[in-house]
């Protein structure tokens, strides 16, 4: 053994436990340490949300299972819990939502990426992060005051003598309703849309435009068929982005919708949703059913957004990273 | 090709136009709610909003001060919790952390990030509410801090990973340790930026409505300390907004308007920091 001692005059085996100790003794190791409890508390809390969440909502589970989802009495006297009007609630709501605003945004974010001077473009951005940062009790104030009273007297009884033979345009105006709720939601997700899908754009390689330009493509040309399809599955990230914003969106939509765990074809009526019922009945919720129940539509929100946001990142890092390769 | 050419020139023209239409369109629609909230709230905005609390139904005047105060306490208390656990898991990430934790943390940090807000005042209605047995201030707080967390990590991160080797290297070769080249060295000249990181946290929260009408729940009156139910602007806006009395509807103008003032002034100055951070460094 006495030819492996070494100039530290220790065997080799006691030498990371001496440098380990020396870092310990210069603060390196309590450093990292304490930095790591506090890393490990953001794993911490989020598991404990989804465990809350699970554990919460047992009851509801136990009792309805998966018919849950396919109940469409919400009758909180009589114990009968059932989420369809909820689910139909969002789901429609949201579509709303989506049909406008992906136009509307990628319009946008085609208009500030490939055709106004950085100049504009960048304080036309910094305008939508502006947007984005209007908190939703505000979009939902003026949805009550603003647009639900303009929906009713012009927007529904115009759509309604134009395209009533449509299911979806026929019934009294209420104003407030799904229509409202989906368009308030628009506005809403917008500035998701162009921010997210303005990055996508710009980080398109510059040899992407210049092939198509030197071919004899219009700018308009080269960006349809260049441009947006090299930064479809980035754009694709942003509308699920903007997706999972809606859905689990709750202030403006409770506002707006009407607050009726009814399902009508009509969008003019109003409707609920799963954000919304949460909102409105939890410090009400008698009973610890009840209370379940309204969780378990917390669970059935965080899991729909959990998923969404998690293929939103995925699409937006693969174009990230195909741009990235080009270059 | 040349046979098309002025019907491809009119199409470009055309999408050109149209895209900006839309860009005009979406940008516009900022000076709409600010023109509203205007034009509706800036008649009411006096001293007394800002010093007397709400009067009972029926009578005119009054304030929303327990609302403002309210606000600022459940901001404080997010900060407490949101700024230390954002800033030092951020450091983790940057200064300590391998590949694969760094991954899981970026992961889960991100995860919370996209739950939906609501959903989050359910986790502290089960963590704080109901072990209590009452809603309150901190309860609000707490709801609150947990959605500042992942916003301060990844921009502290972000801020930290800007600092150059250099810096670290000089500190390193003049014989300083690991932690201390970190806390004379590498935070400070990532300060502004995590300053930055932490104003946005708080412009983002503070108009958050859905954790707190089940955590903080609201109050007509003062709330002293931080064991009861209380009021904030927010809740307030809603509350008012869906209440039946006209002069109700007014006053949920007026906060409105005193939100959005403060959801934008702490928007630009963090612009402004970051726009002289940019320009320092070029």
């Amino acid at each position: 053994m006495l030819e492996r001692v070494n100039a530290t005059g220790l065997t080799p085996s006691f030498r990371p436990l001496r440098i380990y100790w020396e870092r310990l003794r210069r603060g390196d190791e309590i450093a990292h340490v304490l930095t790591l409890i506090f890393a490990s508390t953001v794993i911490g809390v989020t598991a404990l949300l989804v465990y809350q969440l699970w554990i919460q909502s047992a009851l509801s589970r136990q009792k309805f299972g998966w018919a849950f989802f396919a109940t469409r009495v919400w009758d909180p006297v009589g114990g009968q819990f059932g989420a369809l009007p909820f689910l139909y609630g969002t789901v429609v709501t949201s579509a709303i939502a989506l049909l406008l605003a992906v136009p509307l945004g990628l319009g946008t974010a085609i208009f500030l990426s490939e055709f106004s001077a950085k100049r504009i473009s960048d304080a036309l951005a910094f305008l939508v992060d502006l947007l984005a940062a209007v908190p939703s009790v505000i979009y939902g104030l003026l949805g009550i005051f603003v647009l639900a009273p303009l929906l009713r007297v012009w927007v529904e009884p115009v759509l309604r003598s134009q395209f009533g033979f449509l299911p979806f345009f026929r019934g009294p105006a209420y104003g407030v309703g799904f229509l409202a709720a989906g368009l308030t939601l628009a506005i809403m997700v917008v500035p998701f849309i162009v921010s997210v899908s303005r990055e996508v754009l710009i980080s398109v390689p510059r040899e992407q435009r210049e092939a198509a330009l030197a071919l004899g493509a219009t700018r308009w040309e080269t960006i349809s068929r260049a441009v947006v399809p090299f930064a479809k599955t980035g754009i694709l990230g942003s509308v699920f982005l903007a997706l999972a914003r809606a859905l689990g969106e709750t202030m403006a939509v409770t506002m707006v919708i009407g607050n009726d765990p009814k399902i009508s074809a009509s969008l003019f009526a109003p409707g609920y949703s799963i954000a919304a019922v949460i909102a409105n009945e939890f410090t009400e919720a008698t009973g610890s059913l009840y209370l379940s129940a309204l969780i378990e539509l917390g669970l059935v929100l965080f899991l729909l957004t959990f998923v969404l946001n998690g293929l939103a990142r995925l699409l937006v890092l693969a174009t990230a990273q195909r741009g990235g390769l080009l270059e | 090709m040349n046979l098309h050419s002025g019907w491809r020139k009119f199409l470009n023209a055309f999408m050109l136009g149209l895209t900006a239409i839309f860009a005009f369109a979406t940008v516009s629609v900022l000076f709409l709610i600010l023109g509203y909230l205007i034009y509706h709230g800036g008649k009411n905005v006096n001293w007394s909003f800002f010093t007397e609390l709400p009067k009972p139904v029926g009578e005119q005047g009054g304030g929303m001060a327990n609302a403002i105060v309210g606000t600022a306490k459940l901001l404080s208390v997010a900060l407490l919790i949101g700024a230390p656990a954002g800033i030092f898991s951020g450091v983790y990430l940057s200064e300590f952390g391998g590949k694969a934790p760094n991954f899981f943390v970026r992961y889960m940090a991100d995860l919370l990030n996209g739950v939906p807000s609501i959903v989050i005042g359910i986790f502290a209605y089960a963590i704080v509410v109901l072990p209590a047995g009452h809603f309150s201030t901190l309860a609000g707080g707490f709801a609150l801090g947990v959605m500042m967390i992942p916003i301060i990590l990844r921009s502290t991160e972000q801020f930290l990973k800007a600092v150059p080797r250099t810096l670290r290297e000089g500190a390193m070769a003049l014989g300083a340790s690991k932690w201390r080249t970190i806390l004379t060295v590498v935070v400070p000249a990532a300060a502004s930026g995590i300053i930055t990181g932490i104003m946005l946290a708080l412009a983002r929260i503070a108009g958050e409505t859905a954790p707190l009408l089940f955590t903080a729940f609201s109050n007509r009156y003062s709330s002293p300390g931080f064991n009861e139910p209380i009021a904030s602007l927010p809740v307030m806006i809603y509350t008012y907004a869906i209440g039946p009395y006209q002069d109700w509807h007014e006053q949920a103008w007026t906060a409105g308007l005193v939100l959005l003032g403060l959801v934008f002034v702490l928007n630009v100055a963090t612009r402004l920091v970051f726009a002289r951070k940019t320009a320092a460094a070029r």
